[in-house]
């Protein structure tokens, strides 16, 4: 029986979700059509439009969706950075952490190269976590120049969560907007749009139980952002497309849910978290718990356990428990699929061995006892046989 | 068996995986990623390490329904294949990068930590046979392998599998077409899969400079200058551009090779001839050999080269080759294959270091 420790790459559409989407998928009518199959389709976007803001703290007119979490990031960092500089043209700069998920961290580098933007990296400490006094001084150095910063909510990789409300407390008094990557936090921790100072903040639905190919960046009523996608303007004349009503209705039944049952769920998946981390040590005695230990969930995201195997490579381990059913993640994939040793395991310090024999290990709304278990049994095999795999490679190299 | 099957993306690879399947053994596929920045290779499409390569990779195994990895020899690749090339051509040698790869990559790097992991053999969708451990050509004369095979040990070859040696490429083609695998109608990759642009000369110089000489005759007299000598192989005719003509109006050819002072001579036709080989680091992975007394068997000297007959001794570890009937142009660094008289079972190979022509002394 396989088991799936790898809901932060993509977690199962929780059942309502898949109900109410697949309901929909029968409807006809473009939302911006005017006639009465128009005005149907229409209201199912706005009703989802309002259950989604009801669970992420936003008022429904800050609600911008988008074809997924990269989109949304995609368009908080240019939208941002076009519209501040054409305010004006002295905002340049561009603040980001240097954990970011590659949907913020490759647009920062493209509008540094090819943009005119000055980008600094905020360094983060040993867990992952931002150093705020760095973004201060990095501001107060020159407030009038900076265009956005960029700190995400919570690692992907490690799960590190970062101080949200301190960073958007800093950049606030000097107007500069915050956007914040909340993909992976969405799911796991309160993420209330409205109380946390951000300027924009984006979120993904196939993260929280809802489909694939949806997503929405929250944007405040003061915030201008230029579009990246031209057309019809449908999305507050910031994203065009014709709207996935039957997708959005299952993005926000899903984030419905997840809203409520988050307080329960994270406290579950804490539990069945530390009983992994206990059982993979135990296992393997020499591992290294990549990331915030915690207390949970100011600290470290609740379903996230990031490992790394000294002597081992995290491919080989990967396939290896593969192999056995157990389906987990070696980090970020470049597109010909090679494993690249991690930016934000680099960022925090670790040497490049270390975080190519990382894993990830990412619980969800259907894991289970037995994952753990399995994992946990799993594992110390494995390790033993990805070591001895690299010291007959290396033995074998100027053979 | 667990075999592990290296998936290049073209369409041997895809139907040896298919074949390995059927045979019956536990299938896992691997792409092997050898560039470093793959996005440089993404127009090349020759072969292996682009993008689009390690995708046909990756939508054959799912037709297959193995499962798939991508393993990043990069690194190795570049320190074992790449950095070796250079540094043979520098020192005034025609290397085979392709060999190379079999030799250091696929049946060394790949396999060890195959073998590490768990699985019994690499299976490859090279064209060529093993017959009880023993390497034969591939039924398809045009498109056999068995040269850059041939510098494997009798233990490689043990925990490899070739499953098309048997098949013509044309069949292994219409294989592809009846399973479903796209990849049937892809070309053939060709050149040297590191150089996208198949301009070798260029990629030399960009690593190794300019290092400007002369092209002399076999009297000594200078007929042209050179930017580096990496930009030639023996038996070379184009691109010499020789300021001198031949006395006799008959085109010259690259004889031989002198990177230590630069030197470039060039000489007739017949020159070229070369009546015997000094070959070291011999690998013997076929039929066992006299080598106290000598043999006769048959010789190829590169990839898709004619096979003569020759007498072999053997000193210590280097191979005396006479070759019954002169070959023209061969080059220092290539591999020389000994086949069985017949022509058909490697007895082992040997990388050439000297050749001679009759009545001549040896040159490098």
């Amino acid at each position: 029986m396989p088991h799936y420790l790898d809901h932060a790459a993509t977690t199962p559409m929780l059942p309502e979700a898949l109900e109410v989407m697949s309901a929909h998928l029968r409807d006809l009518g473009n939302p911006s059509s005017l006639h009465a199959a128009g005005r149907a389709a229409r209201r199912t976007v706005e009703e989802a439009r309002e259950q989604l803001g009801r669970a992420l703290g936003a008022r429904p007119s800050e609600i911008v969706f988008t074809g997924g979490g990269t989109e949304a990031d995609n368009l908080a960092v240019k939208g941002l950075y076009w519209a501040r500089r054409t305010a004006d043209p002295r905002r340049v700069r561009v603040l980001a952490s240097a954990v970011e998920h590659h949907a913020v961290l490759d647009p920062v580098a493209w509008l540094g190269a090819n943009q005119g933007a000055l980008v600094e990296w905020l360094p983060v400490d040993r867990l992952g976590r931002i150093d705020l006094e760095a973004l201060e001084s990095a501001i107060e150095r020159d407030p009038e120049s900076v265009a956005l910063v960029a700190v995400m909510w919570a690692n992907n990789e490690v799960g590190t969560v970062q101080p949200i409300r301190e960073v958007a407390a800093i950049a606030g008094p000097y107007g500069i907007p915050v956007h914040s990557d909340a993909v992976q936090a969405a799911a796991q921790l309160e993420v209330d749009f409205g109380a946390s100072g951000l300027a924009t903040m984006a979120v993904s639905a196939h993260k929280i139980g809802g489909p694939l190919g949806v997503g929405a960046l929250l944007v405040g009523r003061d915030v201008t952002v230029e579009p990246i996608v031209h057309g019809g303007g449908q999305e507050r004349d910031v994203r065009s497309g014709t709207l996935d009503a039957p997708a959005i209705a299952g993005f926000a039944v899903a984030g419905e849910i997840a809203a409520a049952q988050r307080e329960v769920q994270s406290k579950r998946l804490a539990g069945l978290r530390d009983d992994l981390v206990a059982g993979v040590t135990a296992a393997v005695p020499d591992v290294v718990l990549n990331g915030d230990p915690g207390p949970e969930p100011h600290r470290r995201l609740p379903a996230n356990a990031h490992f790394a195997f000294p002597g081992c490579e995290g491919d080989a381990l990967l396939m290896l428990l593969d192999a056995k059913g157990i389906a987990c993640s070696t980090g970020s994939a470049c597109s010909a699929g090679v494993a690249q040793p991690s930016h934000v395991l680099l960022a925090m310090g670790l040497d490049a061995e270390l975080s190519r024999s990382s894993l990830r290990f990412s619980l969800g709304h259907t894991s289970s006892d037995a994952d753990v278990a399995a994992a946990v049994a799993a594992i110390g095999p494995a390790v033993e046989r990805a070591r001895s795999a690299r010291v007959s490679v290396e033995a074998s190299r100027h053979r | 068996m667990r075999v592990l099957v290296a998936m290049s993306g073209g369409v041997d690879s895809a139907v040896a995986a298919a074949r390995a399947v059927d045979a019956g053994h536990d299938v896992t596929g691997v792409h092997l990623a050898l560039a470093q920045n793959p996005k440089s290779f993404r127009t090349g499409a020759r072969g292996c390490c682009t993008l689009e390569d390690a995708r046909d990779a990756r939508r054959a195994a799912d037709v297959i329904g193995i499962p798939y990895y991508v393993w990043d020899l990069a690194v190795r690749f570049r320190e074992d294949v790449v950095d070796n090339f250079v540094a043979e051509y520098a020192a005034g040698r025609t290397p085979n990068p392709c060999l190379r790869c079999n030799e250091k990559i696929k049946f060394s790097a790949v396999l060890d930590r195959a073998r590490a992991l768990g699985f019994d053999a690499v299976v490859t969708g090279h064209h060529a046979r093993l017959d009880s451990g023993l390497l034969r050509r591939s039924v398809d004369p045009l498109k056999d392998q068995s040269y850059v095979l041939a510098v494997l040990t009798r233990d490689q070859l043990a925990h490899a599998i070739f499953p098309l040696g048997a098949s013509t490429k044309g069949e292994v083609r219409e294989e592809a077409a009846r399973r479903g695998l796209a990849v049937a109608e892809k070309p053939d990759s060709h050149d040297i899969c590191f150089i996208a642009d198949g301009d070798t000369a260029g990629f030399l110089r960009e690593r190794l400079g300019s290092l400007p000489g002369d092209l002399v005759d076999t009297a000594g007299a200078v007929v042209g200058s050179h930017d580096g000598t990496f930009g030639f192989t023996v038996g070379q005719r184009r691109g010499l551009r020789l300021g001198v003509p031949a006395p006799d109006g008959q085109p010259r050819y690259v004889l031989s090779i002198s990177p230590v002072d630069r030197t470039i001579t060039v000489g007739a036709r017949e020159e070229l001839e070369v009546h015997e080989i000094v070959a070291i680091r011999p690998v013997w992975n076929g039929p066992p050999v006299d080598v106290d007394a000598g043999f006769t068997c048959a010789v190829q000297v590169r990839a898709h080269g004619m096979v003569t007959r020759a007498d072999v001794t053997v000193d210590r570890d280097a191979l005396r080759i006479r070759l019954v009937e002169p070959q023209l142009g061969i080059a220092a660094g290539q591999a020389v294959v000994l086949y069985s008289s017949d022509g058909d079972t490697v007895l082992g190979s040997a990388t050439i270091a000297q050749t001679r022509r009759s009545g001549l002394a040896l040159r490098a």
